[in-house]
């Protein structure tokens, strides 16, 4: 077995254990969804039109919660310590983790996306593209979210810490994430141009997301 | 001198970057008489830094 | 004198000892012709006298972006060169570039209610502003409540770099935004063509600014390094007690 499975499956594993937190993502994203019309109010063609923007939202908090443990339970124990000395090179390893991370807590989170919308009367046809935008949007928050939770745990702050760093570099994805999923719903402005904007924005964060990350631990825990 | 019907924003502006710059002075310097009120009381203390003793 | 120079602190607060009132002069001159420039300045055709806070925010808006352009530079200095002063500059700019975006975006709020009739806008130079400024805040938060002087200043400085590339990102992304929220008009401060007698005034703020920035900067770091002077004499202090 390769390194990169082995840690991944590691990490997965790790993740999906009861004090893992994998599911805590879903359930918080459930619950800040439920919320929104509390405070929005229950007009369901308002809900409707503002409905992708909500479960963006939604996704981008649920994300940012669960990235607090990425680094933090290995710090803690050591594990850290032993990837940033082991033979794999540490932007490898950091991206690993962020692959499982995402596995584990935003894929459930695109799976529950439709039934969410469903709550806030998102046309049944939107569904699928609206879960597409957060399939192909998700890896960029998490691994620009990877940057901002190596920041973090070299310095020992905590989760508050970390949303102020990575919030305003999530924001073009939000922008193109919510463009992309009202295009398919609602719009005259075609779906290509912010879903493929969406889709650079990932895989540019998957290449430079790990290596600032992997610098981010090395010159932070040095 | 006339400052037109909206003379109230533009003086706003004004005081407000002037509060803005006077509080960033003001912070820089009283900052810099506290590290040297420090700083002297510990010289005089005959407290030296690493690279100054030479013996 | 040449950068290695400066690398060494003793050297450099004398340096700045002698070089600072001279900048504070300096500094003062240009504003005095400036503020007086810009106050006997012509009327806008359009905004009226309104447009004399073009004479803040415009400088204010170059300088947060600069202070954030210096902060890149300082953190490619103390990741990648590890220029001993290199983290002192970075970590000296961040409340100067913080204060100017701050007083951009306000002094654009209150250009904006005459001229546009609303105190915010989310358009596309308002909004990258704020952005900025929340970055800042971030960096900000690294850079000043880290225990070791140090490990602050390099995760600080892998963040700038990090919004340094990211920045063009958010401008583009805000710009792109706004033109599908707003298709209706493209609001322009001050022209994109500034008469040139307003244009003068205008130059002689931003240099007067500018020089503000720089003397405030020396003096940070200035500061900076006394701090970390006392704090190691301290250590040192603490160490000969205990022996």
């Amino acid at each position: 077995m390769s390194a990169f499975t082995a840690l991944l499956i590691r990490d997965m594993r790790l993740a999906v254990r009861v004090g893992g937190g994998a599911l805590m993502g879903a359930l918080f994203f459930l619950i800040v969804v439920a919320m929104m019309p509390f405070a929005i109010g229950p007009d369901l063609a308002q809900l409707a039109r503002i409905g992708p923007a909500i479960l963006w939202l939604g996704a981008l908090l649920a994300s940012l919660l669960a990235l607090d443990r990425l680094f933090a339970t290995d710090h803690d124990d050591g594990s850290l310590d032993l990837l940033m000395m082991g033979p794999i090179p540490l932007e490898f390893s950091v991206a690993t983790k962020a692959i499982a991370h995402w596995f584990t807590t935003c894929l459930p989170l695109v799976v529950i996306a439709p039934v969410l919308g469903l709550m806030l009367n998102v046309e049944l046809h939107a569904m699928g593209w609206l879960a597409l935008t957060l399939l192909a949007g998700t890896p960029a928050l998490t691994f620009i979210g990877l940057v901002g939770a190596a920041l973090s745990v070299a310095l020992r702050r905590g989760g508050l810490l970390l949303a102020v760093l990575v919030l305003p570099l999530t924001v073009p994805v939000l922008i193109f994430g919510v463009a992309a999923a009202n295009a398919a719903i609602v719009g005259p402005a075609p779906f290509g141009p912010p879903f493929t904007i969406l889709c650079a924005l990932s895989l540019a964060s998957l290449v430079l997301g790990p290596i600032a990350a992997a610098a981010a631990l090395r010159h932070g825990l040095e | 001198m006339n400052l037109g019907p909206h003379a109230e924003f533009i003086v706003a502006a004004y005081a407000v970057t002037a509060f803005v710059v006077a509080a960033l002075i003001a912070w820089v310097a009283l900052d810099y008489s506290a590290q040297r009120r420090v700083l002297d009381d510990l010289e005089e203390r005959g407290v030296t830094r690493r690279s100054q003793r030479k013996e | 004198m040449p950068v290695t120079d400066l690398a060494n602190p003793t050297r450099f607060l004398t340096l700045v000892n002698r070089v600072l009132p001279w900048l504070v002069a300096a500094t003062c001159v240009l504003f005095a012709i400036g503020l007086i420039r810009a106050m006997s300045a012509p009327d806008d055709y359009q905004q009226g006298a309104t447009v004399k806070i073009m004479y803040l925010h415009v400088p204010a808006a170059w300088l947060g972006m600069f202070g954030w352009g210096l902060m890149s530079i300082a953190a490619l200095g103390t990741l990648v060169w590890r220029h001993p002063l290199a983290d002192v500059a970075g970590k000296a700019a961040a409340p100067i570039g913080a204060a100017f975006t701050f007083i951009c975006l306000v002094t654009g709020s209150l250009w904006g209610r005459p001229t546009w009739g609303t105190y915010w806008v989310w358009d596309a130079r308002l909004t990258s502003m704020l952005v900025l400024l929340l970055l800042y805040l971030g960096v900000l938060a690294l850079y000043w409540t880290a225990e070791e002087p140090g490990r602050g200043a390099r995760a600080a400085a892998i963040l700038s770099l990090v919004g340094a590339v990211n920045l063009p990102i958010i401008k583009f992304s805000v710009d792109w935004w706004n033109t599908l929220h707003q298709p209706a008009s493209v609001f322009r401060m001050g022209g994109s063509t500034i008469a040139p007698a307003l244009l003068t005034p205008l130059l002689i703020m931003a240099l007067a600014f500018t020089l503000l920035f720089v003397t405030l900067h020396l003096a940070i770091m200035r500061n900076e390094i006394l701090r970390r002077r006392v704090r190691s004499m301290r250590l040192v202090q603490a160490q000969e007690l205990h022996a």
